[in-house]
C-alpha cells in the first residue's frame, strides 16, 4: 500500500517578488498530479515589501487546513529563512535564492539556486528566476516534467506561446540545476500521479462561480478586501454572460442599486466586509420592509473599524444577525470549504426569492482567499428556485394586483413593473396591501405579522450542519465558517489517538437548526464552541436561542487562521469561557 | 388608443399642506405623460423621503419609494434590470443634496436614463422647517435660529459641472413651462435633471409662491440656446433679484445612456434573460 502524502511546501518573500507565481505554478501542478491540496497566503496590507508567505499543503486525502510543520521551505529574502527554518520537518528541504540570502550554515539540506542569473540565461528575464525555483522544487520531489510543463501552458496561455516556452525553459534550467546540485534528501517525494479531473480555486472564486450559476444578474459594490477577488471575477464576465456589474460609489449605494435591479426583477447581490457593511444597513432594512430579495456576500476580517484588512476573523455573526433598524426576517449562511462556498451561494438565490428576504453568505478572508482543490461542481445538479412570481398572463387575467397581499404563509406573490398592465408599488414606509404607505393600527399589525410569518416557513427549511466524528462524543466541537478545517483535522488527530471526539459545523447559522443541533449537543459530554472572535458569538447565540451554554470555547483572535494544533492545546487546557 | 390625464389618477388622501407647490407639479407631470402618450403601466417613478417623495403616492405608476437621499441608486438598479422603463426620479432638495448629494454626482457621470426632478422648496418641509442645502445664506430656521449662517448652494451650477446630459430650472408657479421642460427631459436619452423652484407655504415664509413669481424669467425666451455648455454657466451664475429659468443645457451629441456603456445596444432587458446555470461551464473549465 502506498504511503499516505501529507507534505507542506512554503514560498516566503516580500510582496512583489513572486511568491503567488511559485506558489500558483506548484498548486497547478499538484493539483494536475492528482493531490489534494489546501494552500493558504499570508500578506500584509502593502504592495511592495513586508514579509509574505504562500503555504500549500499537499495530502492523499481530502485536506482543508494547513500545518505548523514545513517540508519544504522556498526563501527569496532572507526574512523568510529566518523566520521560517524552524518550522522545518525532519528530512525538511530549504531551497533558496542565493543572490539574496547568506545562509548560516551549508548542511545539504539547504540548497542554493542562482535564479535570476538561470531566469535571465534561459528564460530571458530575470523575474523568470520564479519559474526556475519552481521547476527545481518539482525536481526535487520527483515530479514529472511534463505536468509541470501542461501547468506552465496553461498559466501563460493568455500572454502567448513565445511566453510560455520561456518559461518552461528556465522550469527546465531550474531541474538540470537541481539534478547536479542538490545532494540531500527529499522527505517529500511525490508518487505515481493519479490520473483525475480538479479544480483548484479560491473561496471567493467558488463563491462567483456559484453566484453566476444561481443566476445573479446584477452585482454593484465598492471594493473591499477580502471581497475583491470575488466582486472581480464577476465583474470579468460580464461581457460572457447577461450581467451587469457595477462598482458604486459607495456600500450605500451599491446595496441600494441592487435592491433596485431586485425590484425590478433580476438576481441581485453586493459584496463587502464588515465596515462597508456597516454602510449598507439602512438598505438591508429598506430590503426587509419592501419584501425585496438581496444577498449579501460578507467577507469577515478582524474589526472593529479598518481592523486588519487582509487578516481574518468570524466577528460578524452578531452584526449580520442584528443589523437594521426594525424587525425583519433574514437568513445567514455560512460556507466552510470551497465545495460549500459554491452550493451555498446557488442557495443564498433561491432562500432570498422564496422569502422574499435578505440573505447572507458569511464567508472570511481564510476561507476566501485560499486555494483548494475539488471535483468540478456538477452544474446539472444546480436548481434555479425562483419562489412565487406571476407571469404576465397571470397577471393580466387579475383585476388587481397587492404587492403586499396578506397570505398564511406571508409571502405575496411578486410581479415586476412594466410585465403586465398593473403598476407595481412599494415603500419604505408602512404599507397597505396595495403597496402605498399607511399608518392605521390594524394594517400595521397585519403587515408586521405578515412578515414575520415568513420567518417560521423559514424556520423549517434549513441547511442540516455537517456532522464528523463519534454519534455519541465526549468532546463535540462546535463551530462554523473556514474553522471547520482545523476542527475536522483536531477531531481525526485526536480519534487517531484513541480520543472520542467529533465536529458539528454549521452551514446556516440563522435561522438556527435548533432541533437537530439539540439532538447532537445531547448526545455529547462535553460542548465547546470553536470560532475567531473574542467573544464567542455562536456559543452566545446558542444560549439565547436553546439555553444550552457550551462548556467553554476556543478562540482566536489574532488574524491568523484556526488550526488543529491550536485547538487542541486550547482544548487540553480546558478552553475559555467568554459568557460571563 | 391614447393615454389620458385621468389613466394616472388615483384616489388616496393627500397630505401636502394647501397651497404647497407639489400640487402644480403633480398635476404637470401627469398632464405631460398623457401628452408623451406613455401608459402608466411603462412608467417607472422612484422616489426618495420628503414631501416630494411622497408624490408618486398620488398617480398610478409603478412607484419604488425608496429611503431618504437614495432614490438615484434605486433608479440606476432598476434601469439596468429593465431599461424599457420610463423612469422619473423624485425627490426634495435635501434628499437629493445633502443625503443624497454623492449618489447625484455618480448618476449624472454615469448618464444614467432617468428624469431627476428635484423639488426645491430651499428648505425643509417634512421634518418642520429646518435649514437645507439650497436655503440662502441669513434664513432662520428652527436648526439655524441666528440665520442661515453659509450660503445656499446652485443646484444648477453643479450639475453644469457634472456635465450632466440636461439642465433645466422650473418653477411650480409656471406650469407651462415646467410640463415642456419635463417633456423634452423624458425624451432625453440620458440623465435629465430639473431643479423645480416651489414655494413651502407651511415653514419657508421668505421665498414664497409672490418671492418666485417676482424673480424668474425665461432663459430661453431672452434667447440662451441650450447647446454651449459655457454659456449655460454664464446663464446659471445668477441668482437673487432675478432667477433664470428654462434649458441651460441640453446636450447637443448626446452621449450613450449607462445601460447601453454597459450592454452595449442591447435589445433584451436583463430581466428577460433566461437563468441557466449551464451559461457557466466554460468557467469551470478554466479551473481544470
Amino acid at each position: 500500500m502506498k504511503n499516505k502524502v501529507n507534505f507542506t511546501i512554503k514560498v516566503g518573500g516580500e510582496a512583489g517578488q513572486g511568491i503567488n507565481t511559485i506558489g500558483s505554478i506548484l498548486s497547478r501542478s499538484f493539483a494536475d498530479h492528482g493531490l489534494h491540496l489546501f494552500a493558504h497566503q499570508d500578506y500584509y496590507s502593502r504592495v511592495r515589501g513586508g514579509h509574505n508567505f504562500y503555504q500549500v499543503r499537499l495530502a492523499s486525502e481530502p485536506v482543508y487546513s494547513y500545518s505548523k510543520k514545513i517540508d519544504l521551505l522556498v526563501a527569496l529574502d532572507q526574512a523568510s529563512l529566518d523566520i521560517h527554518k524552524h518550522e522545518l520537518s525532519n528530512n525538511g528541504v530549504i531551497v533558496y535564492d542565493q543572490n539574496e540570502i547568506e545562509p548560516e550554515n551549508s548542511d545539504e539540506q539547504y540548497f542554493a539556486l542562482p535564479m535570476a542569473e538561470l531566469g535571465e540565461k534561459h528564460g530571458g528575464k530575470k523575474v523568470m528566476g520564479n519559474t526556475v525555483a519552481a521547476g527545481a522544487v518539482w525536481q526535487i520531489m520527483g515530479g514529472a516534467p511534463e505536468i509541470l510543463e501542461d501547468t506552465l501552458r496553461k498559466l501563460f496561455k493568455d500572454k502567448g506561446s513565445e511566453m510560455a516556452e520561456s518559461n518552461i525553459k528556465a522550469a527546465r534550467a531550474g531541474a538540470i540545476y537541481a539534478v547536479e546540485n542538490f545532494y540531500g534528501r527529499c522527505g517529500c517525494s511525490l508518487e505515481e500521479p493519479v490520473n483525475k479531473e480538479q479544480m483548484l480555486l479560491t473561496g471567493n472564486e467558488a463563491l462567483a462561480l456559484g453566484a453566476l450559476a444561481g443566476g445573479c444578474r446584477f452585482i454593484s459594490s465598492y471594493p473591499m478586501t477580502p471581497v475583491s477577488e470575488a466582486i472581480q471575477y464577476i465583474a470579468r464576465q460580464a461581457n460572457r454572460l447577461p450581467l451587469a456589474f457595477e462598482q458604486a460609489e459607495d456600500e450605500i449605494s451599491a446595496i441600494i442599486m441592487s435592491i433596485g435591479a431586485s425590484y425590478a426583477g433580476i438576481r441581485s447581490m453586493v459584496a463587502t466586509s464588515g465596515s462597508g457593511f456597516s454602510l449598507m444597513v439602512e438598505g438591508l432594512s429598506l430590503a426587509g420592509m419592501t419584501e425585496t430579495p438581496i444577498v449579501i456576500l460578507l467577507g469577515q476580517r478582524p474589526g472593529p473599524a479598518t481592523g486588519m484588512a487582509t487578516r481574518t476573523e468570524q466577528g460578524e455573526l452578531l452584526f449580520a444577525l442584528h443589523a437594521g433598524n426594525g424587525e425583519f426576517p433574514r437568513a445567514i449562511l455560512a460556507p466552510h470549504i470551497v465545495e460549500d462556498a459554491f452550493w451555498t451561494a446557488v442557495h443564498a438565490f433561491n432562500l432570498a426569492e422564496k422569502y422574499q428576504i435578505p440573505v447572507f453568505i458569511l464567508s472570511d478572508q481564510h476561507l476566501a482567499d485560499s486555494y483548494f482543490t475539488a471535483k468540478p461542481f456538477d452544474l446539472t445538479a444546480v436548481s434555479i428556485e425562483r419562489g412565487e412570481i406571476l407571469s404576465s398572463d397571470e397577471l393580466n387575467k387579475m383585476t388587481e394586483y397587492k404587492r403586499y397581499q396578506v397570505t398564511e404563509s406571508g409571502i405575496s406573490p411578486r410581479a415586476f413593473p412594466g410585465q403586465s398592465k398593473h403598476c407595481i408599488v412599494s415603500t419604505g414606509n408602512e404599507h397597505t396591501e396595495n403597496g402605498y404607505s399607511t399608518e392605521d393600527p390594524a394594517v400595521r399589525m397585519q403587515m408586521a405579522e405578515k412578515r414575520i410569518r415568513k420567518f417560521s416557513s423559514l424556520a423549517k427549511d434549513i441547511i442540516p450542519p455537517v456532522h464528523y466524528g463519534f454519534d455519541s462524543p465526549d468532546t463535540l466541537l462546535l463551530t462554523w465558517g473556514s474553522s471547520y478545517g482545523a476542527c475536522h483535522e483536531a477531531v481525526t488527530m485526536a480519534n487517531q489517538q484513541g480520543k472520542n471526539m467529533a465536529l458539528v459545523c454549521l452551514k446556516q447559522l440563522w435561522p438556527l437548526p435548533k432541533a437537530k443541533l439539540l439532538e447532537y449537543i445531547n448526545r455529547a459530554n462535553r460542548l465547546v464552541t470553536v470560532e475567531m472572535n473574542t467573544t464567542g458569538q455562536l456559543g452566545r447565540l446558542l444560549r439565547v436561542e436553546t439555553g444550552v451554554q457550551p462548556d467553554c470555547a476556543v478562540l482566536k483572535y489574532d488574524g491568523r487562521p484556526m488550526n488543529s494544533n491550536y485547538v487542541l492545546e486550547q482544548l487540553a487546557k480546558g478552553g475559555t469561557f467568554p459568557w460571563e | 388608443m391614447g393615454v389620458k390625464v385621468e389613466d394616472f389618477d388615483l384616489d388616496r388622501e393627500n397630505t401636502w399642506c394647501p397651497g404647497c407647490g407639489n400640487f402644480a407639479i403633480l398635476d404637470t407631470v401627469k398632464k405631460s405623460l398623457a401628452n408623451l402618450g406613455l401608459p402608466p403601466n411603462e412608467v417607472m417613478v422612484v422616489s426618495g423621503i420628503g414631501q416630494a417623495g411622497k408624490m408618486p403616492g398620488h398617480f398610478r405608476v409603478n412607484t419604488f419609494n425608496v429611503l431618504h437621499g437614495r432614490v438615484l441608486p434605486a433608479a440606476t438598479g432598476i434601469s439596468l434590470a429593465n431599461h424599457e422603463l420610463k423612469i422619473l426620479a423624485i425627490g426634495g432638495d435635501g434628499d437629493g443634496l445633502a443625503e443624497g448629494g454623492n449618489h447625484l454626482i455618480h448618476a449624472a457621470r454615469r448618464n444614467i436614463n432617468v428624469t431627476y426632478m428635484m423639488h426645491n422648496n430651499m428648505v425643509y418641509g417634512l421634518t418642520k422647517g429646518q435649514v437645507s442645502p439650497t436655503s440662502d445664506e441669513g434664513l432662520k430656521t428652527p436648526t439655524t435660529p441666528g440665520g442661515n449662517p453659509v450660503a445656499g448652494l446652485n443646484p444648477v451650477l453643479m450639475l453644469l459641472g457634472l456635465k450632466a446630459s440636461f439642465v433645466a430650472r422650473s418653477f411650480s408657479g409656471s406650469k407651462e413651462q415646467l410640463g415642456s421642460i419635463i417633456e423634452r427631459a423624458i425624451q432625453k436619452p440620458g440623465f435629465a435633471f430639473i431643479d423645480i423652484l416651489q414655494p413651502c407655504p407651511s415653514f419657508n415664509k421668505v421665498n414664497t409662491h409672490g418671492w418666485f413669481k417676482k424673480r424668474v424669467f425665461d432663459i430661453n425666451e431672452e434667447g440662451h440656446k441650450p447647446d454651449n455648455l459655457c454659456e449655460a454657466f454664464q446663464a446659471a451664475m445668477e441668482w437673487g433679484e432675478r432667477i433664470p429659468t428654462g434649458i441651460f443645457y441640453d446636450e447637443p451629441e448626446a452621449r450613450p445612456v449607462f445601460n447601453e456603456v454597459l450592454f452595449g445596444s442591447q435589445e433584451q432587458p436583463l430581466l428577460e434573460a433566461e437563468l441557466n446555470p449551464l451559461d457557466i461551464k466554460e468557467m469551470i473549465k478554466e479551473h481544470l
